[in-house]
């Protein structure tokens, strides 16, 4: 009986050990760029509707937008399907003007039409990031009287008083994008402008077209060949969702994909000294902070919000765990970006701290709870938060928690302290103006919800007033010494503590050249990658 | 015949009693969470106007019980609605998730069954020899080793170190969408394609999952099969089989084995359910895009139409597989005809 056991394990190794034995692939294609990444935030690619950093990503390389910031110089903002524009005196109207001989990647022409329609769309279906777009006064009544087409291309009209520079940025946001408008309307059911079929479809004039999107699998993209650039060398883009950072270190190092978008830390630690990987670093916009909720009776108090930018261990937080991810930042624009200010003038300073507290009559300390997102790095750091807070008496308890529980606790203003992430939507320092320092009616009833400093509770009638004048400024260089004196003033009197900026890393094939990563999250280019 | 129709009837009520049970729980549960379904939709930026917009297209301003009662005219009426994860009806989403999940849960559990139930077997018989330390040893690494720890370590042996098998996935990437979707099953649409070489990589990815996956079957299925033949072989009628003279096989297998069928079909049905719940962790570790990984972050994007859809596929399944064993039960076991 023993033999016939021995032999039933011995016949089962035996298979085992054939079947592992078979051929295995590895090393992509040459004119194939295979990238693991993180693509579970992905929920629409509309980009009407497209607000998520990975669906920003592959919009940005789907679609051209009206402006754009090129992957040649991503400091310069120039026209993309636009050829040229003028703005009027009064700074209210820009007429623009179409390139000729664009495509979509239908084959169908790309025509001033388009344009209009492509943002008028925008402001009619209404999604998140419309507000991009309806801050100048469009809504779904006016726009078709706001944005028309001229004989010599289309025309944008504003009702708010803001700088034509804003608006310009604007139209470089992912909202911008020009969609081919006969392709998309043939598919509109039942009046939805398409919405439907484009939740998972393309129809832009970029660089690469959508051949594929699974979710929690793949993106694939597939080039254009018509591209007004050129064709891009890479053929095929493949985003892979690899959700463990180990197992993407792992398909790296095998040569399985091109490049590891979402390692940690200890993994890029780990790739260091492999001769084939190289290792990426690219400044971005993102920011984390603390905020304090002004309605809470702790935390009401000027010197209380001063003694919380003395009670970060800034420099022993991004030596260690933060390392290569993150950098110090004290102010609401990034690093890298027009009209941002090079001011990191907080460091860990308990007794200062404490002093700051008996001056605000709490020199005994009090409690708070820390609302924090429950992964990493916002739990370690709300941990170090937590202990140095806790030095100068202030006992705080984290409430680490998913964002889906996190924001609408941080919306309806429930949060005492909370530990957040923040990002422009698009490249200009308004975006970040108009929700750090401007909050125009602090009441309960106005629910300004998108507006971090209404959802703190805070509200500073001489910062509001600069934030509006800075937006409306339309002399350039006067805009950017308004904004200088925005961020200074806000890092030295709000109830917000900024802490870092984002640095993002990125593990590649050393055959692999060519990736651009800008400062926003909608600024990453594949058009010039290449393998060797 | 009427015990016959009895025994559909009583069936088909339990079935319908448990669908409607899952429904409702996974509903309340859905709603009382402190999460907000609108805001995984529309971002945490949005302003309150699109908010309240999207509020009501979801019908969250109506009754609770009224939103339950249309959720479940919906769903039989075979509409799930449509998952904020994927913006597909969910209905295609569990087309296109389970079938990944099947195929490797079927795998594990036969690899489970064919080596785990020998073993046990071969463990009870040489009780206390090195075989049986051999057997209880594998038992209790297989049953105690965090899965997901095994997963990474597998693939840095077999995979970076050995490269025996490729990296996690379904398939490399420059195979995908090669032969055409019929049954949401690899092996078998590869098969049906006649496509060898998507066949062959297909069955290479699973190795790795199916092998970590049947290690924890395996060791489940083993220990106890080891422990039900113990039971079984220090009853009086194997002595008495012995005594008889009978071929020690025929006392193992025809005898004592015999009786321990109804138990073993429970814990393997019970297996093979638990693993079709998605086994999360693994499939985490091995990029697999299978319903354990679509409940999961179903639950963190608050996409309950998904959440719902996928619980009830599983419950079904765990229905499904009970009344398999039930069936199984009269197949070998006299007493339960």
């Amino acid at each position: 009986m023993s033999y016939v056991f021995r032999k039933s394990i011995l016949a089962a190794t035996v298979l085992a050990t054939v079947g592992i034995a078979a051929p295995v692939a590895a090393e992509t294609p040459a004119n194939m760029l295979v990238m693991g990444m993180r693509l579970d935030d992905i929920i629409t690619m509309d980009p009407a509707e497209v607000f998520e950093l990975t669906t920003g990503e592959i919009s940005a390389n789907i679609y051209d937008r009206v402006m754009m910031f090129e992957p040649e110089d991503l400091s310069t903002l120039v026209c993309g399907v636009c050829e040229d524009y003028t703005i009027s005196e009064d700074g209210k109207t820009i007429d623009f003007t179409v390139r000729d001989g664009l495509t979509f990647h239908s084959g169908n022409p790309v025509r001033a039409e388009d344009v209009v329609w492509s943002l008028q769309r925008v402001i009619k279906l209404n999604k998140t990031p419309a507000f991009i777009l309806s801050q100048f006064g469009w809504t779904s009544e006016n726009v078709e009287e706001m944005i028309t087409v001229t004989d010599s291309g289309f025309r944008v009209h504003i009702v708010e008083d803001f700088s034509p520079g804003l608006v310009l940025n604007a139209l470089a946001a992912g909202v911008a994008s020009v969609v081919d408008r006969e392709l998309v309307m043939s598919n509109e059911v039942d009046g939805d402008l398409g919405y439907a079929w484009l939740k998972d479809k393309s129809a832009g004039s970029g660089a690469f077209r959508l051949v594929s999107w699974n979710a929690n699998e793949t993106v694939m993209l597939e080039a254009f060949e018509d591209y007004r650039h050129g064709a891009p060398a890479m053929k095929r883009v493949v985003g892979r969702h690899v959700p463990e950072p180990a197992a993407q270190r792992l398909l790296l190092e095998q040569g399985d994909i091109d490049m590891a978008r979402t390692l940690t830390p200890d993994q890029i630690a780990g790739l260091e000294g492999n001769e084939n990987i190289a290792i990426d670093f690219y400044p971005k916009a993102g920011l984390i902070y603390m905020a304090a909720n002004v309605s809470n009776e702790y935390l009401s108090n000027p010197k209380v919000w001063e003694a919380l930018h003395y009670l970060v261990d800034y420099k022993g937080m991004e030596e260690s765990f933060l390392t290569g991810q993150f950098i110090t930042h004290q102010t609401f624009w990034p690093t890298g970006m027009w009209s941002s200010v090079a001011s990191n003038p907080f460091s860990l300073d308990i007794d200062r701290a404490r002093g700051l507290l008996e001056e605000a009559g709490l020199g005994d300390g009090f409690s708070i709870e820390i609302d924090s997102l429950n992964t990493s790095p916002y739990m370690e750091i709300a941990q170090s938060l937590q202990q140095t807070l806790g030095e100068a008496g202030i006992t705080a308890e984290i409430v680490p928690q998913d964002g889906s529980a996190l924001w609408p606790k941080y919306r309806a203003r429930r949060h005492g302290l909370i530990l957040a992430r923040w990002s422009p939507d698009y490249v200009d320092p308004h975006s970040n103006a108009d929700s750090f320092a401007h909050n125009p009616d602090n009441s309960e009833e106005a629910q300004l919800t998108g507006v971090l400093a209404w959802r703190n509770a805070w509200a500073d009638e001489e910062i509001t007033a600069l934030a509006a004048a800075a937006r409306s400024e339309t002399d350039l260089d006067a805009r950017k010494t308004m904004y200088e004196e925005l961020q200074l003033k806000h890092q030295a009197n709000s109830p917000f503590v900024i802490m870092f900026q984002q640095n993002e890393q990125v593990a590649r094939r050393t055959n692999v050249e060519g990736f651009v990563s800008g400062s926003n999250f909608d600024l990453v280019f594949y058009r010039n990658v290449t393998k060797q | 015949m009427a015990a016959w129709l009895k025994g559909v009837s009583g069936a088909l009520a339990s079935l319908a009693l448990t669908f409607l049970g899952l429904t409702l729980i996974t509903f309340l549960i859905g709603r009382v969470m402190p999460v907000d379904p609108v805001l995984a939709i529309v971002g945490d930026r949005a302003p309150k106007v699109v908010y309240d917009a999207m509020y009501r297209e979801l019908g969250l301003d109506k009754p609770l019980i009224v939103q339950y009662l249309l959720y479940l005219g919906n769903i039989l009426s075979g509409d799930f609605g449509v998952s904020i994860q994927t913006a597909k009806p969910v209905l295609d989403d569990l087309f296109r998730f389970f079938p990944a999940t099947l195929e490797l849960a079927t795998l594990a559990t036969l690899v489970g069954v064919v080596l785990g139930v020998p073993m046990g077997v071969w463990a009870a018989v040489n009780q206390g020899r090195w075989i049986d330390h051999v057997v209880r040893v594998v038992g209790l690494i297989g049953y105690s080793m965090p899965i997901f720890w095994l997963g990474m370590v597998a693939l840095l042996i077999f995979y970076a170190t050995l490269q025996w098998v490729p990296g996690p996935g379904r398939l490399d990437v420059f195979y995908e969408g090669l032969v055409p979707r019929v049954s949401g099953l690899l092996l078998v649409d590869a098969w049906l394609a006649g496509d060898d070489t998507v066949w062959y990589n297909a069955l290479d990815h699973l190795l790795l999952p199916v092998a970590i996956l049947g290690s924890f079957a395996l060791a489940y299925i083993a220990r106890m099969t080891r422990s039900f033949m113990l039971d079984q072989l220090r009853q009086e009628y194997v002595l008495t089989a012995r005594v008889k003279g009978l071929p020690e096989w025929k006392v193992v297998w025809r005898h004592a084995f015999g009786n321990v069928l109804v138990q073993l079909i429970t814990i393997i049905g019970l297996t093979y359910a638990s693993l079709l719940e998605g086994s999360v962790l693994t499939e985490t570790v091995f990029a697999w895009p299978g319903i354990g990984q679509y409940i999961t972050a179903g639950l963190f994007k608050s996409d309950m139409n998904a959440v719902i859809g996928g619980t009830i596929v599983v419950g079904m399944c765990f229905v499904g597989i009970n009344m398999l064993s039930d069936v199984l039960y009269k197949f070998v076991d006299p007493r339960a005809r």
